[in-house]
């Protein structure tokens, strides 16, 4: 027989070359992709098309203006709203990190038989409603709080601290409690999937229990750490029940003029405006704290 | 008198009365060892029987129960294991994930505080010793088995320890690979001149690359010795079938004098054979033991000084070699007899009668 050589496979229509598995997988993703550009995709681009817009009373003027744009970032009491807001979110998420971790690293590490237990304890708290553990640290810090009460009692103060409740001090204490248990988790998996024999191994080359966890633990488990951290960042940026409830005037978040545009203002393309600054803002942030907590890892190994 | 101990022969581990329990668990009962300084010692047992848990005493992983270890004369005991003399290539081999080959092999060097230049001199050396010079800025999930292998005993071999420690490292490779890094490790040790403790429950992996190799069963050391002492002499039945087959005779004793005893055993008559080591006199039975290969069979006319007769019941086609199943009248259990397929042994019908050839020599008593 002769040499039939192999003749290339005639050229198909782009859309008919995709192999099976690939169609498979686009169909299979296509609900999660119709659901996300219907309530995710979508309503951010109205968001971003009212923030270009102006608003008079109940009717929209749809010419293209940057106005809002300008009063959202030079207006003194957006900008300091804003920059409360990133502060609080900022601290917060710090402060739930730093807290979570050594827990995590007690349930992982020293947890035994009991890690499942223990993780159970932790999530007792939210088997309450978010406004019922709020209302909870108002009776807390509140002027004749359990706080005061309790510090008078002992003679450390000899009048009730009046800076506990309604202030962003109150709001970052809320908010370090409401978010613990949402650092804790990624941090205890990534904790979970380290290699115990690699501390072995950093042992056996000669690194004590310090210089050991600090090049291979943390490193390692900086994927958790930067999961918790954005976990906590993302959403406290924008929450805006914890300062309306126990922030006082002193510590309204940006969410609380957010929703006032949206709702008495009317004034929608500044709320759009004000929404759209403030994600690319905490986007910035969230981009930033990794990359600093990265080279922070890269450089103390 | 003047001691001569030659630097070849000076002690770098001693372990006495060594003991570990985990709970009521007794891993390790009474361990007692020497290694020598430079010598590729093997630890060698089944499953369970307390080779990690050892080597991890040695590299300072847990503590003893009972009983002291020294390495180079000095006791480890209380010393944790980031400040002894030993290095481990783990099982898993441990490779850091989150740095590169050179930051692996590096890890250990940098507490040491060397200049920049002293390190990178070492680093490079350890990696091409074990020839991964081209692979330095890989990661560690770039890497195949074996070069994964490789960077652990680079990064182990870079601290120039004393002994180094192997758990089963040659265990996750696959067989062609395995044969080949076992050469390699044979020569690196003679290279580096490093004390090697390797653990494997590979019989023919301790036999083929160690100086010396000590057997393990139930946390006891059942007997120490060289490759083809302890293959030729096995002290009982359980290392003998540990290190391959072997026929098992019952014989009785008949005379005992200072090393050897001289025994009865059907099939084989009268036959001497050294006493094995730790042998205690306990009554007049005993086993005799003979690897099938040391049986030769005899074709046609070929006439031996010392040979038995018997019947093939059954054949094993091994590729390179045949094994024979052969039942001798007055014998307990067939022999098995292990031919090379040469002369034909393969062909040899099941059911024929079969003379085998044998040397007296071959014969060794075994305490159980
Ligand atoms: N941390 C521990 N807790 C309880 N028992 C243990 C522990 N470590 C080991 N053992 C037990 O000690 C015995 C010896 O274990 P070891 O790991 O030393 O065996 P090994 O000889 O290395 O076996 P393998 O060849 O399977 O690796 C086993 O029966 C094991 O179950
Ligand atoms: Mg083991």
């Amino acid at each position: 027989m002769p040499f039939a050589g192999t003749r290339p496979p005639a050229r198909r229509p782009r859309w008919k070359r995709l192999d099976p598995e690939e169609v498979r997988g686009i169909r299979l993703l296509s609900p999660t992709f119709l659901y996300t550009l219907a309530f995710l995709v979508g309503p951010v681009l109205l968001v971003v098309a009212y923030s270009f817009w102006t608003q008079t009373y109940l009717t929209f003027d749809h010419t293209f203006t940057l106005e809002n744009y300008r009063v959202a970032l030079t207006e003194p009491i957006y900008r300091d709203l804003l920059m409360r807001s990133l502060y609080i979110s900022f601290i917060v998420s710090l402060v739930t990190v730093i807290f979570a971790y050594p827990i995590a690293y007690y349930i992982s590490f020293h947890g035994g038989s009991r890690k499942s237990l223990l993780l159970f304890l932790i999530t007792i708290p939210f088997w309450t409603g978010y406004l019922l553990r709020v209302m909870a640290w108002k009776v807390i810090l509140g002027y004749k709080g359990v706080l005061n009460t309790g510090l008078i009692g002992l003679g450390i103060v000899d009048k009730p601290l009046e800076s506990l409740l309604f202030s962003s001090t109150a709001v970052i204490i809320t908010l370090i409690h409401a978010w613990a248990v949402f650092a804790i988790l990624p941090i205890y998996v990534s904790l979970e999937k380290l290699d115990r024999s690699l501390l072995e191994a950093a042992t056996d080359l000669g690194d004590g229990p310090v210089r050991r966890f600090l090049r291979v633990t943390l490193p390692l488990s900086m994927p958790g750490i930067i999961g918790a951290l954005l976990i906590v960042m993302i959403p406290t940026v924008g929450d805006f029940v914890t300062p309306k409830l126990v922030g006082g005037t002193e510590g309204q978040m940006i969410a609380n003029a957010i929703q006032i545009q949206f709702g008495k203002a009317s004034n929608w393309p500044l709320g759009s405006a004000l929404t759209i600054t403030t994600m690319m803002i905490v986007t910035l942030m969230a981009g930033a704290s990794v990359l600093v907590l990265r080279s922070l890892v890269r450089w103390m190994r | 008198m003047l001691d001569t101990v030659s630097a070849a022969s000076k002690p770098m581990i001693e372990i006495s009365g060594l003991r570990k329990s985990f709970g009521n668990f007794e891993a390790l009962k009474s361990i007692s060892l020497n290694v020598q300084e430079g010598e590729f010692f093997s630890l060698l047992g089944p499953s369970g029987c307390g080779k990690t848990t050892l080597l991890r005493l040695l590299a300072g992983f847990g503590e003893q129960t009972a009983g002291t270890i020294a390495i180079d004369g000095q006791d480890m005991t209380g010393r944790p294991a980031n400040r002894r003399p030993t290095n481990m290539v783990f099982q898993s081999y441990a490779i850091f994930p989150h740095m590169n080959v050179e930051e692996n092999v590096g890890y250990g060097l940098k507490r040491l505080k060397l200049d920049r230049q002293e390190e990178q001199r070492r680093v490079r050396e350890a990696l091409d010793r074990v020839e991964l010079g081209a692979l330095g800025k890989r990661r560690a999930n770039e890497l195949s088995g074996g070069q994964r292998q490789r960077v652990a005993l680079a990064r182990a071999l870079v601290m120039r320890p004393k002994v180094l420690l192997l758990d089963e490292p040659l265990s996750a490779l696959d067989k062609k690979l395995r044969e080949q890094m076992q050469v390699e490790l044979r020569h690196l040790q003679k290279a580096v001149g490093i004390t090697f403790i390797l653990v494997t429950h590979d019989q023919y992996e301790a036999l083929a690359l160690s100086d010396r190799v000590a057997i393990m069963f139930d946390g006891q050391v059942a007997q120490v010795g060289t490759p083809k002492d302890i293959y030729q002499n096995p002290v009982s039945r359980k290392v003998a079938d540990f290190l391959g087959g072997m026929n098992f005779v019952d014989a009785e004793i008949a005379e005992e004098n200072g090393v050897s005893l001289t025994l009865d055993a059907a099939g084989f008559g009268r036959v001497r054979a050294p006493k094995p080591q730790g042998y205690q006199s306990m009554g007049r039975q005993i086993t005799l033991g003979i690897r099938p290969e040391r049986l030769r069979v005899l074709w046609d006319d070929d006439q031996a000084e010392h040979q038995i007769g018997g019947q093939v019941i059954d054949r094993h086609y091994f590729g390179e070699v045949t094994q024979l199943i052969v039942e001798i009248p007055g014998f307990k259990a067939p022999l098995a007899v292990t031919e090379t397929n040469d002369f034909g042994a393969d062909d040899i019908p099941v059911g024929s009668a079969i003379r085998l050839a044998y040397d007296p020599d071959a014969l060794v008593a075994m305490n159980d």
